[in-house]
């Protein structure tokens, strides 16, 4: 709401800026520094930048200010036992807060002192509340609004007086030869560049938000029962456990996601490779045309829709085949590591193949002269100089592979199953840690127990582990590149 | 004297053994191995498609049954309380009016309770809120009799379009034997039809798969696509213009440039994690809404925008920057005014590609919470919605047959969606792609 | 030959004198001519190469000499769109007949190219790479005894006998070109085809390979293309000059330089044009 009349104001600003600039300009009496729309355009943001700054910094300032001199009005009594406690009970007064502001949208007045009386007009409204909030937390309720309401008006009333200020100190200085289009257009470098810090924003805010919940993890679980444990089960604690309730055990899901991924590859590799392979060297023009956009049709379907194929097809398929070629018994299970290898295997293909096609199409041709002028067929070049000049490309690019296979999750989900055991036997089921990440976090969900905060510790594993291999395979090729270049 | 050898061939030397037969045939080993690969990835992508149109396109089709409903005011509002109160009406037992009507037109006696039940469960249990909603709309109809089409239940689809198998013994199949008959017969007199499925596109959530449609789904998913679209494309082209054009090259830059190609390979669950600890838990946003589902997509595509924006501004040719600068123009007005028109075309297709990978996105939504059961279709982005490949996903899970077929329905529209996003890309880049 | 008229006479003579006469010809080419795609590069070119005879091919660049070269062993079958046309044979064989086997004609005539590309392996597998794939040796003494002696008449042996596993490609410019040329001499070529062999290196390693080719022609036949007139000069016996896809003379080397037929040879040879 404020925003508009800001931008209102701004918009004002702009109009009246350029037609002062342009006035000037027509006088004709000396060449001016700027086009007219650029002094329009420094006024208008002179008038709404400093606003909207100040208020983001207002409002959040204010609600920092408001939040803790409410907690410090909760009695000492909730104070002193442990810090949920704490939070748990402002959580309540800010339930209860916006409770109140439904009420007073229906223009109810004459609030009752207790809760009980206070419950049912908030459920006939459709507001929920936790059932033991207190009586005092009402009249900290309203203090809470009462204070939100002030802060707002006043931070409101401040960011117009800014902005009309600013405005008309912007229009006083609108001269023929004021540099307005380099003020502005420094201001657009600047938009610019904060722009792309946001891909800085982004990977610190991935790596602070999950170090803050795995650490919150940590303090309730060890770090080696989770890095070493051999079990996975959230629900149970193990028989001599002290206080944690079930065992984090990270070794069954990490086996998991490796020997997934490694059937995955084993699949993907060879026909990914050999593909890549014909296409460069052997494949018409013709034929590369259709080919190519075909497989690269393998890379845009979604992963729930191979995870559904894994689940309703593949799955049925090899445990009725595994029955058939066993006379009765299936010994491939439905839900299995060949399942969601094979599955995932597919999904793979066309990124085996469209990168190491690109490696050794980047091996120069005259490698390739030097062996066909000895007398050496296509398929030897390829085998004995091609292939082996090409190594280190495609290491890198089965690297990157790897990565994306440890970090699918739908696939991994629908044909995979759930049971964390470890075992040899690719016919049975093993899960991988994207898989427990999504079902630790869709169910019940309290934030602070460690079943909650333990996706948090799994998912700063798995980046860390699918960042070493990107950089590591990026490393590679940028040097296999350098060689050729 | 002989002129022996002007011009005239010499002995040749004695011809090696350089194995080429054996040579020759691995070289053709070697061959079919490539068309092999190839062959066995087309195969893959050609079952994936087959068997996904195979299980879906019944989906859209639906049966239903045309009953002449006679709107009874004894059943509708038996207490005559209609004209002072408005919500007498909203409870009443409209099952009843279409159980009496399809036992009318089945010449079936509703005394019976076991037939009246096996009746009662060939109709779908949506006809209470479809029946409702006529009378609401127009309580006038109390009293009249009309044609209806209501769902048939879930069942009876799944038997009408042979998906059930009749021979299992009856006690373990979902239709009875008795439901068969009625089928065939309500089917020789046009009675029960398949119509096309306008609600797979309209309906939200349901736990019944008669009344479960994507509708839901393909709003939120509508929702977050122009978010991502909105949020990323100026974000993304000013990052890449900034880092293409103006960024000096010192340390900062370097480690901009390191984390994007960072982030484009991070696994997609972790953006999902993200979102969960910062936009739900720190900035308190609603759980299961679109905006949050937008935000952590946005996030994920902006690397992908912003790596194809740069390779459109660097295809630029120099030539063109020098011309504007040397006219005078200031970098800024070169960059905006020359290169982005030109470099337009490029980094259209790679938006358009990036909100298609983003369209098809599931396992970050699922831990922001759009698993939720969601009926009524959201109004705003701050809704509680769903997507589509979520949608597919929570269906998966559901063991019924029918939702079986209605997932694969609802990946055929998900499919399609993308094969026109894709469509449009290439078209795109065809028709503008200029060749300097 | 009747040396009872006076054309025999003339010829027997000449014949006595010029003992090129009596050299048998290792590769003949008779109108050949070639296309890339519309374009045409070869207009009909009639050419011999002497055995064991060094020939070079002259001319401004662009006209058409490493085209030809590449023809002598169908290298221009790996370029798309290339139809050579004419009669080319070696030994009297037709090249381009469909019966003949490439690779067994690329084992025959083998060729250095312009810029040293040695593979990215040891020393000793780049020289053992031409003998393993065709089979022609029986165990690595024989093998070893290939490579030594390819190095030796490459005058190569000396100076990396003792880091044969050393990667190929951390020699120098002039050494990597030689080991180009051992390698091809370890498959036993009959014929030697060199593509500039030298442009890419500097005068002493020019030189060094030019002492070399001088050698090897003993043993070998050799064409080599050259945009050098001193190179030409100095290394062959026989000169062909090519100008815009045509060859327009061609005779011994000597002639050529001091008193060429053709007012363009003249021309370019002094300078006034390429």
């Amino acid at each position: 709401m404020i925003v508009a009349i800001i931008l209102a104001l701004g918009i004002v600003g702009f109009v009246i800026g350029r037609r002062r600039a342009a006035s000037l300009q027509a006088s004709g009496k000396e060449r001016p520094h700027s086009r007219a729309h650029y002094h329009g355009w420094w006024v208008f943001i002179l008038a709404v930048l400093p606003a909207v700054l100040f208020l983001v910094a207002w409002s959040v300032g204010s609600s920092w200010f408001v939040a803790s001199s409410i907690r410090a009005a909760l009695p000492a009594a909730t104070v002193e036992s442990p810090v949920a406690s704490e939070n748990l009970a402002y959580g309540m007064v800010q339930a209860l807060a916006r409770g109140l502001r439904v009420l007073e949208a229906d223009g109810v007045t004459g609030l009752p002192a207790t809760f009980a009386e206070l419950q049912p007009l908030l459920a006939a409204r459709g507001v929920a509340l936790a059932a033991d909030t207190r009586d005092y937390m009402i009249p900290l309720a309203e203090h809470l609004n009462a204070m939100q309401n002030a802060a707002s008006w006043t931070g409101a009333l401040l960011a117009i007086v800014l902005a009309v200020g600013c405005m008309v100190a912007g229009m006083r200085g609108i001269t023929l030869r004021s540099p307005a289009r380099n003020k502005v257009e420094r201001v657009i470098l600047w938009l610019l560049m904060a722009s792309s810090m946001i891909a800085i924003l982004t990977t610190v805010g991935i790596v602070l938000s999950m170090l803050f919940e795995s650490i919150a993890f940590f303090s309730k679980v060890s770090p080696v029962d989770f890095f070493f444990g051999t079990v996975w089960d959230p629900r149970f604690a193990a028989a001599d456990a002290t206080d944690t309730e079930g065992q984090f055990g990270l070794i069954p899901l990490l086996a998991g996601t490796l020997y997934i991924a490694f059937v995955a590859m084993l699949f993907a590799v060879p026909i990914g490779l050999m593909s890549a392979v014909y296409m460069a060297e052997y494949a018409s023009p013709a034929v590369r045309r259709v080919v190519k956009p075909l497989l690269e049709l393998l890379a845009g379907i979604p992963t729930i829709v191979y995870g559904f194929f894994a689940l309703v097809t593949v799955g049925p398929f090899l445990r009725d085949l595994s029955a058939a070629l066993a006379g009765g018994v299936a010994f491939i299970q439905a839900q299995s590591v060949l399942t969601a290898g094979l599955v995932m295997g597919i999904m793979l293909i066309p990124f085996v193949s469209s990168l190491s096609d690109d490696i050794i199409t980047a091996v120069p041709k005259a490698m390739r002269d030097g062996s066909l002028g000895l007398g050496a067929t296509q398929s030897e070049t390829i085998k004995r100089v091609v292939l082996p000049a090409a190594l280190p490309g495609i290491v890198g690019a089965l690297l990157l592979t790897a990565s994306r296979a440890i970090g699918e999750t739908m696939i991994v989900v629908l044909a995979a199953g759930v049971a964390a055991r470890l075992t040899i036997n690719p016919f049975e089921a093993m899960t991988t840690i994207t898989v427990k990440i999504v079902n630790q976090l869709t169910g019940d969900l309290e934030f602070t127990s460690p079943q909650t905060l333990v996706a948090f510790a799994l998912g700063i594993t798995l980046f860390c582990v699918t960042l070493a291999m990107n950089v590591f395979a990026l490393y590679i090729v940028r040097k296999y590149r350098e060689q050729y270049e | 004297m002989t002129d022996a050898t002007i011009g005239s061939p010499v002995a040749r030397p004695a011809r090696r053994d350089i194995g080429l037969k054996r040579r020759y045939a691995a070289e053709r080993r070697f061959r079919l191995y490539g068309v092999g690969a190839i062959a066995i990835g087309i195969l893959f992508l050609f079952a994936l498609l087959f068997s996904v149109v195979s299980n879906g396109y019944s989906a859209f089709w639906q049966t239903s049954i045309r009953l002449a409903i006679n709107f009874d005011p004894a059943i509708i509002d038996p207490q005559n309380k209609r004209e002072t109160d408005p919500n007498a009406i909203v409870a009443a037992n409209y099952p009843q009016l279409a159980r009496d009507a399809l036992a009318k037109k089945l010449g079936v006696d509703t005394s019976d309770r076991q037939v009246s039940r096996q009746l009662g469960k060939m109709i779908s249990d949506g006809v209470r809120t479809q029946l409702r909603d006529m009378v609401l709309a127009d309580p006038s109809i109390i009293g009249t009799t009309r044609d209806v089409w209501v769902l048939a239940s879930g069942d009876v689809d799944s038997a009408n379009k042979g998906q059930i198998d009749l021979s299992v013994d009856q006690a373990r199949r979902k239709v009875s034997d008795q439901q068969v008959k009625w089928i065939g017969q309500l089917n020789a007199d046009g009675t029960m039809a398949k119509r096309f499925n306008f609600g797979l596109f309209s309906f939200g959530a349901s736990s019944r798969p008669e009344t479960a449609g994507v509708g839901v789904a393909i709003l939120g998913s509508f929702y977050m696509m122009a978010i991502v679209l909105v949020l990323s494309l100026p974000i993304g082209v000013a990052a890449s213009i900034y880092l293409e054009e103006f960024a000096p090259r010192n340390r900062l830059t370097d480690i901009i440039e390191v984390n994007i190609n960072n982030l484009a390979a991070v696994p997609s669950i972790v953006y999902g994690l993200l979102g969960l600890a910062v936009f739900i838990g720190f900035m308190g946003l609603p759980r299961s809404a679109a905006l949050v589902g937008g935000l952590v997509l946005t996030l994920m595509t902006l690397p992908t925008i912003i790596i194809a924006t740069r390779a459109a501004l660097r295809a630029v040719p120099p030539s063109i920057r020098s011309a504007a600068l040397g006219l005078g123009a200031s970098k800024m007005q070169m960059v905006f005014h020359h290169v982005l028109p030109l470099a337009a075309p490029g980094i259209l297709t790679g938006t358009i590609i990036g909100l298609a990978h983003a369209l098809g996105e599931t396992a970050p939504l699922l831990l922001i919470g759009m698993v939720a059961f969601v009926v009524d279709h959201p109004t705003t982005p701050l809704d509680p919605s769903t997507a589509l490949p979520v949608q597919i996903y929570m269906w998966a899970n559901e063991a019924e047959r029918a939702f079986v077929e209605r997932t694969s329905g609802a990946i055929i529209i998900l499919l399609v969606f993308l094969a026109v996003m894709n469509l449009a890309a290439i078209i795109l880049r065809n028709r503008f792609e200029r060749r300097w | 030959m009747n040396i009872f008229n006076e054309q025999g006479i003339e010829r027997a003579v000449k014949g006595a004198m010029t003992s090129e006469a009596s050299v048998p010809i290792k590769i003949r080419g008779e109108k050949v001519t070639v296309h890339y795609g519309e374009k045409q590069a070869l207009f009909g070119v009639d050419l011999e190469v002497r055995e064991r005879q060094v020939t070079a091919l002259i001319g401004p660049s662009g006209c058409g000499k490493s085209t030809f070269l590449r023809c002598l062993n169908r290298m221009n079958d790996t370029i798309e769109g290339c139809r050579v046309g004419g009669n080319l044979t070696l030994d009297g064989e037709d090249i381009y007949n469909p019966a003949i086997d490439v690779v067994e004609l690329r084992a025959r005539v083998g060729m250095v190219f312009q810029k040293p590309n040695p593979f990215p392996k040891s020393i000793y597998e780049n020289v053992a790479y031409g003998p393993r794939i065709h089979g022609l040796t029986r165990n690595k003494a024989e093998m070893d005894e290939v490579i030594e002696s390819s190095l030796r008449k490459a005058a190569l042996w000396n100076e990396v006998k003792d880091r044969l596993h050393e990667p190929g490609t951390g020699l120098s410019g002039g050494q990597q070109q030689r080991l180009c040329i051992a390698r091809a001499i370890a498959v036993s070529p009959e014929v030697i085809l060199m593509d500039e062999p030298c442009s890419a290196l500097d005068p002493i390693a020019t030189a060094r390979i030019e002492e070399l080719i001088d050698e090897l022609k003993q043993n070998y036949t050799i064409v080599i293309v050259t945009h050098s007139m001193q190179q030409a000069a100095r290394v062959s016996q026989r000169t062909a000059m090519f100008h815009l896809g045509y060859l327009v003379e061609e005779g011994a080397t000597d002639k050529m330089f001091t008193n060429p037929d053709d007012k363009r040879t003249q021309d370019y040879i002094t300078g006034r044009f390429g």
